[in-house]
């Protein structure tokens, strides 16, 4: 949509010339991309925008942003958004990510995909990545299921489900992903859902803020493959079913914090500790062995 | 523009070809390496985690597998690093869906592959050559890259140097390939001085952020490059897309960007190709060899001389693209070509289409393990000149 037509689109919907300038979304998005390709009632949109209101809120310099996605509904965020933006293979943005905050340790580096892509094929990648705990963030949505291939079972599909190729209801376990991350030496975890958009904002403003590896676990509809599948409504029915479900419990154990459709859906920061950071950790090492042989690598005025 | 002289290991070296092929990415300005271990290529990584840190601003990091290897160094091309990564067959088939992503995003890069025996784990400290044909097709989809081949490890240094400068020049992935043994042989290896070594720099765009769209064709075919945080703002993808790095998916898109990828390099064989002929004129026999291999063509073809057949040698030093003029023309003059490389028959087929039954092609197989025996190869040649 051009900028013109969002004019006439605000103008029509009776946004005064205030909100409309007001709107953190315009400045980050690829208007010239727009419609996007998410279907209505997904929240992956809604995300979007909380992402873009928690990068106004950092205040940073977006040329030194990349964000870097993988394959599937939540792989296409990087391309509607107008920065240094890489769609990557499937499971793989994160060694992708990986590269670039370590060729030029000045960028911001966010990394931003679905549950499918970031915990089943690029199920090592976000545990090594954890492990290393280098300097990027991690925004997994998490919609239960595989979105753009129609709707197959993913490692995060609740016992019971149905999905196209576990007809007959989900029967395997579920990842815990904030155990796995956090368990893999993530610094800052949290879940929030697209209920809370004041929360989920914040706690993208936090991960990006901090220092090391972080990760947003997003609860997000998809109403076209999994809540249709399942008798269980609209977009909108899911939001609203988030707002009873979820249960806020910061510091929760993260052992407890499993999903189960049967149980409250815990959400809260679960996570928030400091450790060292890859590049700081290399830094240390190499100096320490080979003293005035080795220049600190990505250090600007005496901070990396 | 001249190599960087902290990269330059000037003297004159004992060194195994795995080792040289380190110090040419170095020379040729190669400040990021990602690497997983796998016999028998990772010395050349293990050299550059020891070199880079004193070489300075520059990194390596050794990933969770080969499928994270080749996209980080393509993290850090965006970056704007020369980059590369190093393996061998088991590593190199995994690495295949990145082959085809680097060619689709046109990047520069460089895959050092030590060519050990397969299938499968198949031979992990012997030689072989059968990945010829995998490195140019190996990905799926329509798309072209470079491969030269070494002999001996001072061509590990000055090859590993043009790979490097062909990638650049032409943003595609370039393949180095080393044959175990030439990665473990120890020879003498000469390296220059900094100023008397030709290094390519990066194509980067003259246009500004507000003119510039990712792949729009600036040299030539070859859009223009920038790096993430100059404020172009760029979008890429693997998905078929237009000048403007979107997603486009559609017939006429897909048209347009595959011939570019594609013709970008096949309009631009004549530069690339590169062979080294010994008698090739006036010759009846002519052996067609790369790699390793080239060195025991060459006893054969000094021992057949002896007994006075007229045989030359054409070694392949670019294997992809071929030089397929010269090998056509070579076909109308000579009585017969013998193709010798280390597999059960590859790069064969390729020559026996070039010699459009003008005169036969034989094969001289090697399943891995080993090298040709002169003497086999001297075999197939007396047979040819009956």
């Amino acid at each position: 949509m051009s900028e013109k037509d969002m004019k006439e689109t605000y103008e029509g919907a009776g946004v005064s010339p205030q909100d409309q300038a007001d709107n953190p979304v315009d400045r980050i998005l690829r208007q010239e991309r727009m419609p996007h390709i998410w279907c209505p009632g997904c929240g992956i949109g809604t995300t979007v925008n909380c992402f873009a209101r928690a990068l106004e809120k950092l205040n940073i310099d977006l040329d030194n942003l990349a964000v870097v996605s993988g394959i599937g509904c939540t792989g296409r965020v990087a391309g509607y958004l107008k920065v240094d933006s890489f769609h990557t293979t499937h499971g793989r943005a994160i060694p992708f990510a990986t590269g670039l905050k370590l060729a030029n340790p000045k960028m911001k580096v966010v990394v931003y995909s679905g549950d499918g892509d970031l915990t089943a094929i690029g199920g090592n990648h976000l545990i090594h990545a954890a492990r290393r705990n280098l300097d990027i963030t991690v925004i997994l949505v998490n919609n239960f299921t595989y979105g753009m291939t129609g709707g197959q079972y993913a490692p995060t599909t609740p016992f019971g489900s149905i999905q196209t190729t576990m007809p007959y209801g989900m029967y395997e376990h579920q990842f815990n992903i904030p155990k796995l991350v956090a368990a893999a030496g993530a610094v800052y975890v949290a879940r929030w859902t697209v209920y809370q958009v004041a929360h989920l904002t914040r706690a993208m403003t936090e991960a990006i803020a901090k220092k090391g590896f972080s990760l947003v676990e997003v609860m997000s509809p998809c109403p076209t493959l999994y809540l249709r599948r399942n008798r269980l409504g609209e977009g909108i029915d899911e939001v609203k079913r988030f707002k009873e479900w979820a249960v806020r419990k910061d510091g929760a154990d993260v052992n407890d914090v499993g999903i189960s459709r049967d149980k409250p859906l815990i959400i809260g920061k679960f996570v928030d500790i400091e450790r060292d950071e890859y590049i700081d950790l290399m830094n240390r090492q190499l100096s320490k062995k080979l003293g005035d042989r080795y220049t600190l690598y990505g250090v600007e005025n005496g901070e990396v | 523009m001249k190599a960087d002289p902290k990269g330059v290991l000037t003297g004159i070296h004992f060194m195994d070809g795995n080792h040289a092929a380190c110090e040419g990415a170095l020379a040729a300005g190669c400040r990021f390496a990602a690497g997983y271990p796998i016999t028998p290529s990772t010395e050349v990584v293990e050299r550059f985690a020891a070199r880079i840190p004193v070489v300075g601003d520059g990194v390596f990091i050794q990933m969770e597998d080969e499928l994270a290897s080749s996209i980080a160094i393509q993290g850090a091309v965006w970056a704007g690093r020369k980059a590369m990564t190093v393996t061998s067959g088991p590593g190199i088939s995994l690495m295949q869906e990145h082959i085809g992503l680097a060619a689709t995003y046109e990047i520069p890069l460089v895959f050092i592959d030590v060519m050990r025996g397969g299938p499968s784990t198949g031979l992990p400290t012997l030689p072989a050559q059968g990945d010829i044909m995998q490195v140019k097709w190996g990905s799926h989809g329509d798309y072209e890259i470079i491969t030269l081949a070494t002999s001996s490890p001072q061509e590990c240094f000055d090859l590993t140097i043009k790979a490097f400068n062909l990638a650049e020049l032409y943003r595609c992935p370039v393949f180095v390939l080393l044959d175990e043994v030439v990665g473990h042989m120890l020879e003498k290896v000469v390296i220059p001085e900094a100023d008397e070594i030709e290094v390519q720099e990066r194509l980067w765009t003259k246009k500004t952020p507000e003119e510039y769209w990712p792949y729009d064709p600036e040299y030539g075919m070859i859009p223009g490059m920038v790096k993430a945080g100059d404020g172009y703002r760029i979008h890429t993808t693997g998905l078929t897309h237009d000048h403007r790095g979107y997603p486009n998916l559609n017939t006429k898109t897909q048209y347009e960007m595959v011939n570019r990828m594609i013709n970008k390099i096949k309009d631009n064989a004549d530069k690339i190709i590169e062979y080294e002929e010994d008698g090739v004129e006036g010759a009846d026999i002519v052996v067609i060899a790369y790699g390793v291999t080239t060195r025991v063509a060459k006893k054969a073809i000094e021992d057949a001389r002896k007994k006075g057949i007229k045989v030359g040698l054409l070694k392949l030093v670019v294997v992809w693209p071929m030089p397929e003029k010269r090998i056509r023309e070579i076909a109308k003059n000579a009585k017969a070509l013998i193709v010798a490389e280390g597999n059960m028959g590859q790069l064969v087929y390729e020559v026996e289409r070039l010699a459009a039954g003008n005169c036969p092609t034989t094969l001289v197989p090697h399943p891995g393990g080993g090298v040709h025996k002169p003497e086999t190869i001297e075999k197939a040649i007396l047979e040819a000149a009956k």
